[in-house]
């Protein structure tokens, strides 16, 4: 469902990403992991349309992104990581503005923003305006905008930043839930996250993929068969880039 | 979805931001204020007796100047400046469509302010027997030239985060499309320059094509000047979009 190649990128001169491919399937959560810096979130950019690779394509669910980027977009919920929505319209505006663009009408707009409110547990706040919430509530507005319209890909920058202990619990469960039948991308910087949700994880260090497999293939890469322990001696020493294509590599 | 359908989806949440914000009717109320101070006390309408707006769309070239910049450096510098241009170009629009949307709203609230200064038309069919259609080219003028601020002020916020600059940038670019129509300054210009030329400059200044809509007179040539004007500038508008994307 969602097919990344070759992804190159720079900013200014310096380059950010040298090569990223991957595929993600429908029923895949994708644990995106690396220090701070790494490419993450400009890869996630990149898959969402929002930034144009120097070169690479993404395509999602058939659709690539720089020959259909509307069609491919369609079929995107996004998350970005600082969860910026308006911060100056109340949550019921803002999400009844996010089904009218995914071009909900009607009994079915109401339906699905109804189960978004509950999903993401926004009843208390729907008449507040976004800027006078918590950052945990406006996270789950975040969440919320983008499961409206029900996508078959999920791209999730740092969900559950910001969160208490409860919240987190509450949206670890919803994406291993909604990870059943959707491709997600989730990155994270907590690693326990990554072991609880994750069917696959990556990690990428200084723009390249350092790291490519099931959790549990990752953690059994060092003799503390922890996984904080992998991704500290992986990203710590040189990068090496590894076969990063095939779904389920 | 079609276009018209996003255009229009976009339009009302623009709308419903300047109906929701106090900076809205602040604005409101300093064009209205703005606009009877000039027309009234440094216009000396009643002095003239004559019965007519002409006072009153003289002197609005020079208070959009300020007004529409002042409304519209939010724009896109706000959505920069929070990252909210990440969500909304990650929906499945074009930058064309909300471009286009953020224009029209701002544009209608622009034309609604404008036309509160009904009571103004009111006033002088009271005091006497004006040329109603020459009001009506004159309001008709003002929509374009407000149009025709906004388009600019609509690419200038986009290119930056900062709402000062893209107000100071703003302000500099339509008082130079006043300045360079303005007769001082073409009188100043033609010690250096042969008539020719600077008719050619003058041709491209607000002041030179708002002039017969102030007079009465709806001419093609100045309604494709100001569709020009703002066609470009929101073609500069949706580049400058796509390429604040990347920074």
């Amino acid at each position: 469902m969602i097919k990344v190649e070759n992804l190159f990128m720079s900013f200014s001169g310096k380059a950010v990403l040298h090569g990223i491919s991957f595929d993600v399937g429908a029923g895949e959560v994708l644990g995106f992991l690396g220090p701070n810096g790494a490419g993450k979130s400009t890869t996630m950019r990149i898959i969402t349309g929002f930034l144009e690779p120097d070169s690479g394509e993404v395509s999602i669910c058939g659709h690539d992104m720089a020959q259909e980027p509307v069609r491919a977009k369609e079929r995107i919920g996004y998350l970005a990581e600082s969860a910026a929505s308006y911060q100056d319209m109340k949550v019921k505006d803002f999400l009844s503005f996010a089904a009218d663009i995914r071009a909900l009408e009607g009994s079915s707009k109401a339906q699905a923003i109804e189960r978004v409110i509950d999903l993401c547990h926004l009843e208390p706040v729907l008449s507040q305006s976004i800027e006078n919430l918590s950052k945990g509530f406006r996270q789950r507005v975040g969440l919320a905008q983008a499961l409206v319209h029900d996508p078959d890909v999920l791209i999730l920058d740092e969900p559950t930043d910001g969160l208490d202990p409860n919240q987190k619990h509450e949206i670890r469960s919803l994406i291993t839930s909604l990870g059943q039948s959707k491709a997600i991308i989730f990155s994270t910087h907590i690693l326990e996250e990554v072991e609880s949700v994750c069917t696959r994880a990556i990690v990428v260090s200084e723009g390249l993929i350092v790291a490519n497999g099931t959790p549990r293939e990752l953690k059994s890469r060092t003799p503390s068969g922890r996984l904080d322990d992998f991704f500290r001696a992986i990203t710590r020493s040189e990068p090496h880039q590894e076969n990063s294509t095939g779904a389920n590599a | 979805m079609n276009n018209l359908s996003i255009i229009k989806i976009i339009t009302r949440r623009e709308l419903g931001v300047y109906m929701d914000s106090a900076v809205a009717y602040v604005f409101l109320i300093a064009y209205l204020l703005l606009a009877g101070i000039l027309t009234f006390t440094l216009g000396g309408f009643f002095e003239r007796n004559d019965a007519s707006l002409g006072i009153f769309f003289n002197w609005m070239p020079w208070l959009l100047i300020f007004l529409v910049p002042a409304m519209g450096m939010r724009l896109w510098s706000e959505e920069r400046r929070l990252g909210t241009i990440e969500f909304l170009l990650t929906l499945p629009i074009t930058p064309v469509q909300a471009v286009v949307g953020k224009f029209i709203a701002s544009w209608i609230f622009l034309m609604v302010a404008i036309a509160l200064s009904f009571p103004m038309v009111i006033t002088v069919n009271v005091l006497g027997s004006p040329d109603n259609g020459a009001i009506l080219a004159g309001y008709v003028g003002c929509f374009l030239l407000a149009g025709t601020y906004l388009s600019i002020v609509c690419l200038t916020s986009a290119l930056t985060k900062n709402q000062v600059i893209a107000f100071i940038l703003s302000v500099l670019v339509c008082l130079l499309l006043n300045l360079i129509g303005f007769s001082p300054v073409t009188d100043l210009l033609a010690r250096w320059l042969e008539p020719q030329s600077i008719e050619g400059i003058a041709n491209f200044s607000v002041l030179s094509h708002f002039d017969g809509f102030q007079r009465g007179i709806l001419d093609s040539r100045d309604l494709i000047y100001f569709v020009s004007v703002m066609v470009f500038s929101l073609y500069l508008n949706n580049i400058a979009v796509k390429n604040a994307r990347a920074r």
